[in-house]
C-alpha cells in the first residue's frame, strides 16, 4: 500500500454562497464516508485561507516569524485528503471523486514511503 | 542450426525486444532492471549465436537468460533490499515462458507506457523505446529533439511509474473502452509523425497496430487503426514524385501503389463493416479504402466518400473531420460551396486549412486569393515534402 495526498486546489476569491457550501459539505461527508469503508482513509480536512498563515523562515540558528503565504498564487491549497492505495490507478479513482465531491481540481501525489499494509 | 551473425541478433532485437521487456518487469517489478536485463541477454545472444546458431526460441532464450542474469546480478549484490527482491525472483515458478501470459505482459507494457497520468510525448517515447525496442537517440532523431532531452524525458517518465506507482496490468472492462483511446492515439501518433517526416515511425506504427491487433482481436477501433494506416502506408510510393515533392491523392500514379497493403487494408475494413460497431478510426478506414478502389482519380466515388465523412461527423465531430468533408463536397457540390464550409472553420493556424483553401481558390478562377492562401499554407509547414509541393503550385499561379 501507498500514501497518497489529494490537494484541493482552490481559486483565490470569494467562496460560492453558503447554499453551494452546504451542497458541497454534504457530498464530502459521503466521500469521507465511502474512504472509510473501503479502509482507504487517513485524514482529510479544509483549510483556512492563506490570510491565516504565518511563515517561520531559518535566520542564523534562528527563526524569523513572518505573517502570510509563503508565495501568492491564483490558487491556494484548500484542503487535504491523505488516502491508503494500492496504486496510483486506485488513488485516482479516489482523486476523481474528491474532484466531483468538491467541484474543484484535485493534484494527486505520492508519498515517498510505503504505507503499513 | 544455421551458424547467426549480428544482423540474425538484431532482426530477433527488433522482433522480440517488447515481449522479453513485458515479460522481464512482471518478473522484476521495475521497468530499468528489466531493460538493463534483456540487454545483457542480448549481448549474451551476440556472443553465443555465432557459435551455436539462433535457438529455436529466440525469444524463449533471451527471456530465461535475462532473468538467469538477473538472478545471478541480485545474488552478488549486497543489501537488505536486494535480497528481498532476490527472495520474489526465487519465489516465481520456473515455467517456461508460455504464449498466453507473454501476450498479456505486453498488453500490460502498453497501457503502462500509455497511461493518462503520463504527458502524451511521454507516452509515446515510452512506447517506442520499450515495445519497439528503439534506442533513446533513434526517437530522439525522429522527433528532432536533442538526445539528451529525450533520455531526460524517458527517465522522468519511467520514475514517474515507480513512484506514483503506476499498475502494470491490463484495466478493468470499465476502463478499457478510455484506455484503450488512448493506446491508439499514441500509435496514430507515431504514425503521423512518420507520415511526413521519417519513414521508421510509420513502420513502427504499423508494427504496434498489428501487434494490438493480435492481443485484442476482439476491439473493432484496433482493426479500424491497424487498417487505417495499412491504406495510408500502401500509397507511400506513389506521394512524393522523383524531386521529392509531395503528389496529392489525385495525382498519384496509382500504379505504385502496394497491392498487398491494400488487400489487407481493406479485409480488415471488410471484418469491421461486418462487426458494424462503427468508431472514428473505422470509418476513416473505410474512406481510405473507397479510394484504394478507385483505379482513376476520377473514378472516385465521392458521393459514398461524403456519407462516411457524414457519418465521422457524427462520431467525432471535429473542425479536421469537417475539412476533410468539405474536400469531398469540393468533388460532389463544386468547389463554390466546398469554400464557404471551408471559410466558416477556424483552423488558421493548420496549414492544410490554407492548402484546401488555396486549392478551391485555384478552381474558382481567384488567383490572387490562392496565391496568398499557398503563401500561408507555406508558412506553417517545414516539411520539404509539402513545402517543395506548395511552392510549385503557388508558382503555377504566379507564372499565368
Amino acid at each position: 500500500m501507498k500514501y497518497y495526498l489529494l490537494s484541493v486546489m482552490q481559486p483565490i476569491g470569494d467562496p460560492p454562497p453558503p447554499e453551494v457550501l452546504a451542497k458541497i459539505g454534504k457530498q464530502l461527508d459521503v466521500f469521507h464516508q465511502e474512504l472509510r469503508e473501503a479502509g482507504a482513509w487517513v485524514f482529510a480536512g479544509g483549510l483556512h485561507g492563506p490570510e491565516s498563515s504565518t511563515v517561520l523562515r531559518p535566520r542564523d540558528g534562528d527563526v524569523l516569524v513572518t505573517d502570510g503565504p509563503y508565495a501568492e498564487g491564483k490558487e491556494m491549497l484548500g484542503g487535504i485528503c491523505l488516502v491508503r492505495a494500492p496504486d496510483l490507478d486506485a488513488a485516482l479513482e479516489w482523486g476523481r471523486k474528491a474532484a466531483l465531491a468538491t467541484t474543484l481540481p484535485i493534484e494527486v501525489r505520492p508519498f515517498m514511503h510505503q504505507a503499513e499494509e | 542450426m544455421m551458424p547467426a551473425g549480428s544482423a540474425d541478433v538484431e532482426a530477433v532485437f527488433r522482433r522480440e525486444y517488447g515481449r522479453a521487456v513485458a515479460v522481464l518487469v512482471r518478473f522484476l517489478g521495475d521497468i530499468d532492471l528489466a531493460e538493463e536485463a534483456v540487454q545483457d541477454a542480448f549481448t549474451k545472444a551476440l556472443e553465443r549465436w555465432p557459435g551455436t546458431g539462433v535457438p529455436p526460441s529466440p525469444a524463449g532464450w533471451i527471456i530465461t537468460t535475462a532473468r538467469n542474469r538477473s538472478i545471478d546480478r541480485l545474488r552478488r549484490e549486497a543489501g537488505r533490499d536486494a535480497r528481498h527482491a532476490e527472495a520474489a525472483l526465487l519465489n516465481t515458478p520456473d515455467a517456461p515462458p508460455e504464449e498466453g501470459p507473454v501476450r498479456d505482459d505486453r498488453l500490460r507494457l502498453i497501457f503502462t507506457c500509455c497511461h493518462p497520468a503520463l504527458a502524451t510525448r511521454a507516452q509515446v517515447a515510452l512506447t517506442l523505446r520499450l515495445l519497439g525496442g528503439l534506442t533513446t537517440s533513434q526517437i530522439a532523431r525522429a522527433f528532432l529533439v536533442p538526445e539528451a532531452t529525450m533520455a531526460q524525458r524517458l527517465v522522468r517518465a519511467k520514475a514517474k511509474i515507480r513512484d506514483a506507482r503506476i499498475p502494470y496490468r491490463v484495466p478493468r472492462d470499465a476502463d478499457l473502452p478510455d484506455r484503450l483511446q488512448g493506446v491508439l492515439a499514441v500509435v496514430y501518433l507515431i504514425f503521423n509523425e512518420g507520415y511526413t517526416g521519417s519513414p521508421d515511425l510509420c513502420a513502427e506504427a504499423v508494427r504496434l497496430g498489428r501487434l494490438l491487433a493480435e492481443l485484442m482481436p476482439d476491439e473493432p477501433e484496433v482493426s479500424g487503426l491497424l487498417a487505417l494506416m495499412l491504406l495510408a502506408e500502401s500509397r507511400r510510393p506513389a506521394r512524393q514524385d522523383d524531386s521529392g515533392a509531395l503528389v496529392p491523392l489525385s495525382g498519384q500514379d496509382r500504379a505504385r501503389w502496394d497491392r498487398d497493403l491494400i488487400a489487407e487494408g481493406q479485409a480488415l475494413v471488410r471484418g469491421c463493416l461486418r462487426r458494424n460497431q462503427p468508431g472514428p478510426y473505422q470509418v476513416q478506414a473505410a474512406i481510405q479504402a473507397v479510394h484504394s478502389d478507385a483505379p482513376t482519380a476520377d473514378a472516385t466515388d465521392w458521393a459514398q466518400i461524403l456519407r462516411l465523412y457524414d457519418q465521422l461527423t457524427v462520431l467525432a465531430p471535429n473542425p479536421v473531420v469537417a475539412l476533410n468533408r468539405a474536400v469531398a463536397v469540393a468533388e460532389t457540390e463544386g468547389p463554390r460551396r466546398a469554400l464557404d464550409l471551408v471559410d466558416a472553420l477556424d483552423l488558421d493556424g493548420y496549414h492544410v486549412f490554407h492548402a484546401v483553401r488555396a486549392d478551391l481558390l485555384r478552381r474558382l478562377g481567384r488567383d490572387t486569393e490562392a496565391v496568398r492562401a499557398y503563401e500561408a499554407a507555406l508558412a506553417l509547414t517545414e516539411s520539404p515534402a509539402e513545402r517543395a509541393y506548395l511552392e510549385r503550385r503557388r508558382r503555377e499561379l504566379v507564372r499565368t
